[in-house]
């Protein structure tokens, strides 16, 4: 089994991987990074006003994936159950019994029992207090955090095939088409995305769809640079023109033998796209020209804990998870950043040859400076 | 006698980790003398005298005893050491394009090495490196002070390295692979040079090269290593005439021998060119009229037949790389090219790439021209596979075994990388990947400039193996005559885009017309 994968990944690539793995607060945070995303992929069975299942009058119920309205459980309104109604709550209890998620509120529930004034502070019925619409924080974020990363996610490899597509045909075929494209991509990059974004949150309600479609319009352009340059650099190698000698069609040429020089460095400039698709979201919504009212938004949380500076978990809480996820993300772009640099020796097998009995410091004052 | 004893190492052991690059050398260079280290590529030469100068990086180990002058090398404080390089002992690289900085200009870069080891400055600067410059026959030299290295040639930068090596009077100077980037005309000027510089101040010059020809010719004394060891040394007569060591014979006789096999009389046409030129434009100043553009080859005709190799020889510059560019259509020529009783110029798009598989080139650099993120069977079989995808599997495979045979590889090295071979295997996987689409015409663009001398000679008989074999024309560029003169039924020579001379390749050799003809041959020095 090993013999076959070993196989199919070229030298290189397992050396790169290697270097990777040779840098643990790397991996780390890939692993941490990566728990915390499935996590929050299941935020619904996490943090939820349903019960994920139910059994009442000896039938079963599943309200996490269907709509049941009040009367199946013999209430009066023909409507969407709210199981967070203590009438309703109550018959059925007595009547059956329900599974709830381990925090019983999603991102848009409102506590209607919260003692005291809201913003209510952090206690074991909010773990991490409410926002001042009474809503739980820790759902929230929950929620916000997935739709950031699933957000960025998007808007980075959209902005990656928009990329590498308008990059990789400027450089290939140079020339005309090389220098109309920069020209355009200079005026387009001129145009200010913020007042653009401003000028459509008064003409239509800004969903994520809008949101990231205008994004997408401009995030292109710094991946475009990159893939030119490499695919200019690379259509003169020796084994692109062997390639081009031996007849072989330019769409060919240029997934085989130059998109791979291109998307090293694309890779290493995917987690700068992904924090700054993350910021810039958080942003908006912190203006408020993001994400419509309502959704579960980390912007909207910095925006709290700024008008409620009596409740400090709000701004904690978003200042904690958004340096959290943005480190854990820079980290992993440096372990990436690392690992495609052909001259960069890993850290490890310095701290080994250094070590090593052969390893002895040279008496040659000149010493090859390692980055 | 120990005066007259220069540089001497005894017993120099240079290890790499568990790598030993250099076993237990014994070297001495004597005042006056020129003391020339061969070996192929990888033999130590380098490691050697980089080692027994302290410029390898920190992690390496040497062992042995280094003197100079008199002294003991180990001893010597880093300061000592700095005073002693670029000082008492002057280095040439191999490399003068990189060994210039770019950003200074050559006055100023010689002025550097004054300041720092003699303390001059001003005018007296000044007038020593005018002096330098006039040493080492450098013309117009107050111009040249004031040059970027971008607007020299590869010999007047090699001299402008020469002057940096000499302008603190070295006792000794180290030369690694002076010319071997240069053309065979300016080498020889070069190592005149050295060896005049030489006799002047009693300096010794330890020579690093790969070049017996280039040895014979400038050396004193010789001293062969082979994978780090030494394997024999001795006056260069004694060690020419009568070798003792079986490589140092082999080394000796990996000269290109033996000549194409003659070509039947009735041979078809494959390839001619009619008024072929390739011009490329310059960039128009703005408000100016566009300067009138670059002729990189001048209207030329030529004419190869079936089975035939048509040399191209010329400097760097001249024009051969264009030339066969042009002629299989991968770089935008005017006038008329006849492949095979087709019109090559008039074909374009998928035409052209169907055409393509009938000519095929290689080129000169192994290790650029293979993709480094493809199995050898990948590369190989890539057009294979676009040119005939009804192909099944089990027959591409087959097709596969077959080229590697061709080129006397192992069947089973498809699996590997290209990183895995040596450069002879590279130069070698790259003419399988031409040979399999069956051409009719093979472009070799300096195949064996890249590679050592007993390979080059075992990759030439391979190609003449695949000519007999296939019945193939080759188009064959070298700046090498030997190796020209070993393949080629017909040569031509250009330079400066012009062709100088046409005709029988053996019949050129013996009574060339032109005096560009005559100076390259005397320069090469064909045995």
């Amino acid at each position: 089994m090993t013999s076959s994968h070993r196989r199919r990944l070229s030298p290189i690539t397992q050396r790169r991987l290697e270097v990777f793995r040779a840098n643990r607060r790397a991996v780390w945070s890939l692993w941490i990074f990566g728990l915390l995303f499935i996590v929050s992929l299941g935020a619904e069975l996490v943090a939820n006003d349903k019960p994920i299942v139910m059994q009442y009058d000896g039938h079963w119920y599943v309200p996490l994936l269907v709509d049941y309205p009040e009367t199946e459980f013999d209430g009066f309104l023909p409507t969407t159950t709210d199981y967070r109604d203590p009438v309703v709550f109550e018959q059925i209890a007595s009547n059956g019994w329900m599974l709830w998620p381990p925090v019983p509120f999603s991102y848009q529930t409102l506590d209607r029992d919260v003692r005291g004034p809201v913003p209510s502070p952090p206690g074991s019925r909010h773990w991490l207090g409410t926002d001042d619409q009474g809503r739980d924080v820790f759902a929230r974020v929950l929620y916000g955090f997935r739709l950031s990363v699933a957000f960025a996610l998007a808007l980075t490899i959209g902005s990656i095939f928009l990329g590498v597509v308008i990059g990789g045909v400027q450089g290939y075929f140079g020339g005309k088409i090389d220098l109309i494209g920069q020209r355009l991509i200079e005026i387009w990059s001129g145009l200010p995305v913020l007042f653009l974004l401003i000028i459509l949150a008064s003409l239509v309600e800004p969903n994520i769809w809008w949101l990231l479609g205008i994004m997408l319009l401009f995030s292109w352009l710094g991946l475009v640079d990159i893939v030119r340059a490499e695919f200019l650099r690379a259509r003169n190698l020796e084994y692109v023109r062997a390639a081009r000698a031996m007849g072989l069609p330019s769409r060919l040429i240029m997934r085989r033998h130059v998109l791979p020089n291109a998307m090293v460095a694309t890779l290493t400039f995917i987690p700068f796209l992904f924090t700054g698709a993350i910021t810039t979201l958080t942003a908006l919504d912190f203006l408020g020209f993001g994400l419509p009212p309502g959704s579960p938004s980390l912007g909207e949380l910095v925006a709290q804990g700024k008008n409620n500076l009596q409740a400090p978990w709000l701004g904690v809480t978003a200042f904690l998870t958004l340096s959290v996820m943005l480190s854990l993300l820079v980290f992993i772009g440096e372990g990436l950043r690392d690992a495609f640099d052909p001259r960069h020796i890993p850290t490890s097998t310095q701290i080994k040859r250094a070590g090593s009995p052969t390893g002895r410091p040279s008496d040659s004052p000149r010493q090859e400076s390692l980055p | 006698m120990s005066d007259k004893r220069l540089f001497e190492l005894r017993q120099l052991t240079i290890r790499f980790g568990a790598h030993t690059a250099v076993n237990s050398l014994d070297l001495h260079v004597d005042r006056g003398e020129t003391v020339a280290m061969v070996g192929e590529s990888g033999s130590g030469k380098s490691v050697s005298a980089l080692g027994a100068l302290g410029l390898l990086p920190a992690g390496t180990e040497i062992q042995g005893e280094r003197r100079f002058d008199g002294r003991d090398l180990d001893t010597l404080s880093a300061r000592q050491w700095n005073a002693l390089r670029g000082g008492e002992i002057g280095f040439i690289f191999q490399e003068p394009m990189t060994s210039l900085n770019p950003l200074h200009s050559v006055g100023k870069q010689l002025g550097e090495t004054l300041r720092l080891h003699q303390g001059l400055r001003g005018e007296a600067a000044k007038r020593r490196i005018r002096e330098l410059l006039a040493q080492v026959k450098l013309p117009r030299v107050d111009e040249l002070m004031s040059s970027w290295p971008h607007q020299l040639s590869g010999g007047q930068r090699q001299r402008v390295m020469i002057a940096m090596a000499i302008a603190n009077d070295p006792q000794l100077l180290i030369a690694d692979e002076p010319t071997t980037a240069l053309d065979v005309t300016v080498q020889r000027d070069i190592l005149a040079l050295l060896g005049d510089l030489r006799d002047r101040y009693a300096m010794g010059l330890l020579l690093i090269s790969h070049d017996l020809n280039l040895v014979r010719r400038h050396a004193d004394r010789v001293v062969v290593m082979r994978h780090g060891e030494h394997v024999e040394s001795g006056p260069t007569p004694t060690v020419f005439d009568s070798p003792q060591a079986t490589y140092t014979r082999q080394l000796i006789d990996a000269v290109p021998d033996g000549r194409p096999v003659p070509l039947q009389d009735d041979a078809k046409p494959l390839l001619k060119a009619n008024q072929l030129s390739v011009t490329f434009p310059r960039p128009k100043p703005f408000l100016r009229p566009r300067p009138p553009a670059f002729v990189a080859v001048e209207p030329l005709s030529l004419q190869l037949r079936q089975g035939e190799t048509l040399g191209v020889v010329g400097e760097s510059g001249s024009g051969k790389t264009t030339l066969a560019s042009a002629l299989i259509r991968l770089l935008p020529a005017s006038g008329e090219i006849h492949f095979a009783d087709q019109r090559l110029d008039l074909l374009s798009g998928d035409a052209l790439r169907r055409q393509r598989r009938g000519f095929q080139i290689v080129f000169q650099d192994p290790y650029g021209s293979l993709s480094p993120r493809m199995p050898v069977a990948d590369i190989i079989s890539e057009g294979l596979r676009f040119h005939h995808p009804e192909l099944e599997e089990a027959a591409v495979a087959e097709r596969i075994a077959e080229a590697l045979r061709d080129v006397d590889l192992p069947p089973d090295c498809g699996r590997r990388y290209p990183h895995e071979f040596s450069g002879g295997q590279r130069q070698r996987i790259a003419i399988a990947r031409a040979l399999i689409l069956k051409p009719r015409l093979l472009v070799l663009d300096e195949p064996t400039s890249a590679l050592d001398r007993t390979v080059q000679k075992q990759l030439i008989e391979l190609l003449r193996n695949v000519q007999t074999r296939h019945g193939l024309s080759y188009l064959f560029i070298s700046h090498d005559l030997a190796v020209v003169r070993a393949m080629a039924h017909r040569m031509l020579v250009l330079k400066d885009g012009k062709v100088v001379e046409q005709g029988e390749c053996e019949a050129l050799l013996e009574a060339p017309r032109s005096p560009y003809t005559q100076a390259l041959i005397e320069a090469s020095a064909l045995s």
